[in-house]
């Protein structure tokens, strides 16, 4: 910016004519959409990158059991709040391959808490494809090789061991499985709810719209947690683990459609008028194949979008449901369930390494961020 | 005149969203099996106690638990006689806690007013932060401003409300010697209002509005980045720039003022999404407001103190929606009074 001598401001930059040359005067436009919206995501790196590090997070979740050394719930208990461990590939300037040092633990009785000393002159080769616990691979292949395992006598906890002396690492792997997938349900749930009761509010218009519209103010209104803790505090505490799993992440999506279904409805109500509509009805088509064939397919990139954007919000409310002891339960592992262990300002400060779940937590929320941003940019390739 | 109208026709839509809303926490917290006090008989006759049963017993018919669940709901809200006639929340009886053995009223208490302070000092901080990040960085869109905004912003969304809570917690405490814990240090719980109490009361509210305050912070800023955006590539604002105005001039004259309603507008989705950050967080940091209430409430099945405690959330975000309305409309005269749906 430059003042001229008559207090005006001029701006500096230099004038490119080009610049407000539209993505239309390009030739080849006529693409199918689907090339053009990867044309244009594939620019916006933020997301690009997000979404290649969900997609290799969400592939990996079958086989979190043979990457993890430990299964879930293997406890070590000579090795309580043990502090994380580093795998080294040097010993005195020979390379002799990845390999721990053993430690040996010891009561501190004046501080009442476990001290930890490593023994550096001991180099100890980690186990490749060795055996270890249990489990199953995919869901359903009885498996018990693992990627690398401590090696006899030494331990190998990449990331600290917690409470019970089970290994934080691990734990994150399997909690994964959890944790990520409770938005992927959730979101479904809203989403069959939303797109139901938003087309049909949308579509027909009159007493229907007005009912469904004052039930979406009516949840739009209500604060999401307390609601979240007073439906999850009604689930039977005698029902298994998996069961509790599907009904909250069913509790996380009932409470969000609202948002979802008031967005289809301002579109239908715009787009019931077009022509293609009434000459579909002309010919006889019913309501609920005008919605699916032709209604809905004109927004479903958007919703998609939106979406992705709202995952985020139930992993953090599983979190949260978690972390309070009314979501997931014990044996049941998922990030929020490890949380639970950092409730106090003492572990924070002592075992600082039962926090680390936070930082998945916030790395998977902020791809879904990103992804979604990406997805909602990219999704309309005419605009320039 | 139109105003008062409209204003009239906001208050009774949101008291008969709140009839809907109180059916629907009844029926949510009469979801699990059995309640409080059958339970504690259960347990009870299983321990061979049997005075302590018929005291239950008593309750029991005392407080109408008895009854079908439709005439328990009618008796609660106040609109049918219960055991002492007409005696529900309409007549400022708000129930009686089981758990703690007291009237739900002198529980809550205290609390209620430290919720709405704490939750009114997240909105203000919101404010603050939200407005003049959000007109930077669109001002200075794709600069370094921007990208450290919308940095500083997400991680606000990312991180876990609790998790960042125990964090300022113990740092502050450790560098800036803030207090750990509670809404004013111990000595003044209970003592009338004083400056002292006051300062204390400030002092203790820095944390938590910080914690509550950042994610709601976060989305505001990003919508109104957006907002001001769109508003910045209209032709009257090229005009101006043509003409020369100067660049502070020309974002606060008229694009601003265009960015501000949604602004306003939002706080309808800004505060339940406050309200249930401080329930959390006030459960984490042990803040006396309602959030610890209703957590122990919930998972003992103590039906009048949750009832009352979810009652209240809803009234306070329901008042806060009402109160956005009604500002909108005073700020923007293009908005149709009645219907405004489209």
């Amino acid at each position: 910016m430059t003042t001229l001598p008559n207090g005006h401001y001029i701006d500096d930059a230099p004038y490119d004519p080009d610049e407000n040359l539209s993505a239309l005067d390009r030739k080849d436009m006529d693409a199918p959409a689907w090339q053009l919206v990867w044309r244009r995501f594939r620019r916006h790196k933020l997301g690009l990158i997000a979404g290649l590090f969900l997609l290799v997070s969400y592939l990996l979740l079958p086989v979190a059991g043979f990457i993890a050394p430990y299964t879930a719930n293997e406890r070590s208990a000579e090795y309580l709040y043990h502090p994380p461990q580093a795998i080294h590939l040097f010993h005195e300037g020979a390379l002799i391959g990845p390999f721990v040092y053993p430690t040996t633990g010891q009561a501190d009785l004046v501080n009442f808490r476990w001290q930890y000393e490593t023994d550096t002159d001991r180099p100890m080769r980690l186990q490749m494809f060795c055996e270890g616990g249990a489990y199953k691979l995919l869901g359903f292949i009885p498996s018990d090789t693992h990627l690398f395992c401590a090696p006899e006598g030494a331990t190998v906890f990449l990331l600290g061991s917690d409470r019970l002396g089970r290994d934080v690492f691990s734990r994150i792997l399997y909690g994964a499985q959890l944790s990520l997938t409770v938005g992927l349900i959730g979101i479904t749930v809203s989403f069959v709810l939303g797109i139901f009761f938003g087309s049909i509010a949308g579509y027909f218009g009159g007493k229907t719209d007005w009912i469904i519209n004052r039930a979406i103010e009516i949840l739009r209104s209500l604060p999401e947690l307390p609601l979240w803790l007073a439906l999850s505090a009604a689930v039977p505490s005698n029902w298994g683990p998996v069961a509790v799993f599907f009904i909250i992440s069913i509790i996380l999506g009932i409470l969000d459609w609202p948002g979802l279904a008031r967005a289809v409805r301002s579109k239908f109500l715009s787009l019931r008028e077009e022509e293609y509509v009434r000459a579909a009805e002309m010919m006889g088509a019913k309501p609920g194949r005008v919605i699916r064939r032709h209604l809905l397919p004109n927004f479903m990139s958007h919703l998609i979008a939106s979406a992705t954007l709202s995952i985020p919000a139930m992993i953090l409310g599983e979190t949260a449901l978690s972390f309070l002891g009314l979501g997931l339960r014990a044996p049941a592992v998922s990030w929020g369930v490890m949380l639970n262990d950092a409730q106090n300002l003492a572990s924070i400060e002592i075992y600082p390494w039962t926090a680390i779940p936070m930082l998945p937590i916030i790395i998977v929320v902020l791809a879904f961020n990103f992804l979604g941003d990406g997805l909602r940019d990219s999704l309309d390739p005419y605009k320039s | 005149m139109m105003f008062l109208k409209y204003a009239a026709y906001r208050l009774v839509t949101m008291l008969l969203t709140l009839g809907v809303v109180s059916i629907l926490i009844f029926a949510i917290i009469n979801l699990p099996p059995g309640d409080y006090l059958s339970n504690q008989i259960a347990e009870l006759r299983a321990t061979g106690q049997a005075e302590g049963v018929a005291k239950a017993e008593f309750l029991r018919t005392e407080y109408a638990l008895d009854r079908p669940l439709w005439m328990q709901y009618l008796i609660w809200v106040g609109a049918a006689p219960g055991p002492q006639g007409f005696s529900g929340l309409l007549q400022g009886d708000f129930g009686w806690s089981f758990e703690f053995d007291q009237p739900v009223a002198e529980i809550v208490g205290d609390a209620l007013w430290l919720t709405v302070l704490v939750n009114l000092a997240a909105v203000i901080f919101v404010y603050v932060v939200a407005l003049p990040l959000g007109v930077l960085a669109a001002a200075k869109s794709e600069t370094w401003v921007d990208y450290s905004a919308a940095f500083v912003g997400y991680l606000g969304l990312a991180t876990p409300n609790f998790l960042l809570a125990l964090m300022l917690f113990y740092y502050g405490h450790k560098y800036m010697g803030l207090p750990i814990g509670g809404l004013m240090a111990p000595e003044f719980e209970g003592e009338p209002m004083s400056p002292a109490k006051v300062q204390s009361i400030l002092v203790h509210l820095i944390v938590p509005t910080f914690v509550i305050g950042t994610s709601g912070a976060a989305a505001m800023m990003q919508r109104l980045r957006a907002n001001m955006l769109d508003e910045l590539s209209k032709p009257y604002v090229e005009t101006a720039r043509a003409k020369g105005m100067s660049p502070t001039r020309l974002l606060a004259k008229y694009p601003l003022r265009m960015a501000f309603n949604p602004f306003v507008a939002d706080i309808g989705n800004l505060l339940p999404a406050m309200v249930s950050g401080s329930v959390l967080v006030s459960v984490v940091l042990g803040l006396q407001t309602i959030g610890p209430a209703l957590l122990t409430a919930l998972k003992s099945q103590d039906q009048f103190l949750a009832g009352f405690v979810l009652m209240f959330v809803a009234l306070l975000t329901l008042i806060g929606t009402m109160i956005s309305d009604l500002l909108l409309v005073l700020l923007d005269p293009r908005i149709r009074y009645g219907a405004r749906e489209g």
